[in-house]
């Protein structure tokens, strides 16, 4: 089965969304995809308890009834000029002129001694499944890690009766303060965080400490703490940790997209109109760098403007768009990993989570593929997204290069992309 | 609350808000969806798709992400597979 649109829009999260609107009103054909079952991507997640966001509601809303709506397809490949997708119904070819990747980005997760106990998950992986109904209501929650997520993170706890015991932002409170502080300059950023203070009122704010190990058997009981003071034991239920997000930038890796150099979790590198270095690809939002929200919602209004050839609405944007971007900078300057944190896991702690390969298994190796062809790390199905991240923070070595299938794929989705000549398993010239 | 679905994580019945994930659903139930290589029990960790720890069997398919599975009436999961 083929399909042919004009634009197709990679993610319905706030770029996507504002990707595909940009893009059908200028009367193109669009198809706006998405591997979960709903738009929203996860900063406007669907709250089964909770209403959306007014911004969420009105970027649903704006969704003209001509963009053909996609949700639980995942891409497993790139084939010339084509996406190769799979749902519950089978597999697809979706042929594009012009194709805007907004695939967001997942949390950075680090290993330290228990964090593959149950009750131990991401901060914003632990809001998306409160979101989804999981049962957090009375249960005693430390939320831990970095950036302002945290706040967000332990809001929505609250609104769905965890009893948050307290936030443990890694970044000193010097850094904090001086975040605070530069916030006047953007002053909708100011009333936000007041609004969260508010709503989190009651929950102590600590700066400076980090969560060293978990405990606990079979699931999580307690914490340790590193606080300035020496090292605390906290106990609880459930423990939401993660320091900050990378871009997901496997899809763009492999229709050949450069990337940023010099930077640990590197983004996607676009011109001024969204344009990546592959002619006819498109890229908005976090994928481009971790930005947030308001760089996401102006970049996909900027991205899917330019893929339907409309430069001048694209280019009117930009203002809006280097002033979003600045805050960003902004964010990204004042959480900086306290070194520490780096250094938690011990050799038997387990770095690659699918394939239970321990840190002390990588010592010898250097570089991705090595590591994986010897240990079989990063070679399980979140194929490195998880440990390639973390090992790369810990500065052991860069992830391996994205391959196809993109996520564990069936084979008739297989067979399907097989048809197509010039689509092969070892794209960028390495071998299996 | 919304509309509920009735579904089963391991023979034991749940009644969840029908806008729910199967990984909320099997939260209800166990702390964990899937054992690892070593026998370890794994629960959810991502919420978004990406670790692939809340590994299920849903109506006898193997290995589906739970948390990217709306539920569904009559659903049948099962844990530690």
């Amino acid at each position: 089965m083929s399909e042919h649109y004009d634009v197709l829009v990679v993610g319905a999260g706030p770029a996507g969304l504002a990707a595909a609107r940009a893009a059908a009103s200028h009367g193109r054909r669009v198809a706006l995809i998405d591997a979960a079952p709903r738009a929203g991507g996860q900063v406007w997640r669907h709250d089964v308890r909770r209403a959306a966001p007014r911004a969420a509601h009105r970027a649903f809303a704006g969704l003209d009834g001509s963009i053909e709506r996609l949700y639980g397809h995942s891409v497993i490949a790139a084939l010339p000029q084509a996406l190769l997708v799979e749902s519950d119904h089978g597999a697809r070819r979706l042929a594009y002129a012009a194709l805007v990747l907004a695939t967001g980005a997942r949390e950075l997760l680090l290993p330290f001694p228990g964090w593959t106990l149950p009750g131990v998950s991401g901060a914003g992986g632990l809001q998306a499944l409160a979101k989804q109904g999981a049962p957090v209501a009375g249960k005693r929650v430390v939320v831990a890690g970095s950036g302002p997520l945290l706040l967000a993170v332990a809001a929505t706890l609250r609104a769905h009766g965890a009893h948050v015991l307290g936030i443990h932002e890694q970044a000193s409170r010097a850094s904090i303060a001086s975040f605070a502080s530069g916030l006047w300059r953007w002053p909708a950023r100011a009333v936000q965080a007041l609004a969260l203070r508010t709503r989190l009122a009651g929950i102590p704010y600590h700066t400076g400490t980090f969560v060293r190990t978990a405990s606990g058997d079979p699931t999580l009981q307690a914490v340790e703490i590193v606080t300035r003071g020496g090292t605390r034991r906290v106990a609880c239920d459930l423990l939401a940790v993660g320091y900050g997000l990378v871009p997901n930038t496997e899809l763009a890796e492999l229709l050949g997209c450069a990337l940023q150099v010099g930077v640990t979790h590197p983004g996607v590198l676009t011109d001024t109109l969204g344009q990546t270095s592959v002619p006819g690809v498109f890229a908005a939002g976090e994928l481009c760098g971790i930005g947030g929200l308001a760089p996401a919602r102006v970049e996909g209004a900027i991205a899917g403007h330019a893929a339907a050839d409309a430069a001048a609405a694209a280019s009117a944007l930009q203002p809006r768009r280097d002033r979003a971007r600045r805050f960003a900078a902004h964010l990204s300057r004042h959480f900086a990993l306290d070194p520490r944190i780096r250094a938690l896991a011990t050799p038997d702690t387990l770095m690659c989570r699918c394939e239970d390969v321990p840190l002390g298994a990588l010592d010898s190796f250097h570089d991705a593929r090595a590591a994986k062809l010897a240990t079989r790390c990063g070679m399980g199905a979140c194929q490195g997204r998880i440990c390639g991240s973390a090992l790369a923070e810990l500065g052991r070595f860069p992830r391996g290069p994205a391959r196809p299938p993109l996520f564990p794929a069936r084979l008739d989705s297989l067979m399907l992309a097989a048809g197509e000549a010039p689509f092969t398993f070892h794209q960028r010239g390495s071998s299996p | 609350m919304n509309a509920t679905v009735r579904l089963y994580i391991n023979d034991v019945p749940v009644d969840v808000s029908a806008e729910s994930s199967v990984a909320a659903a099997v939260l209800q139930v166990v702390p964990h969806c899937r054992r690892s290589l070593g026998g370890q029990p794994r629960a959810p960790l991502c919420g978004m798709g990406v670790c692939f720890e809340c590994r299920v069997k849903i109506d006898g398919e193997a290995h589906v992400r739970a948390c990217m599975t709306p539920v569904r009436q009559g659903m049948r999961v099962r844990t530690d597979v």
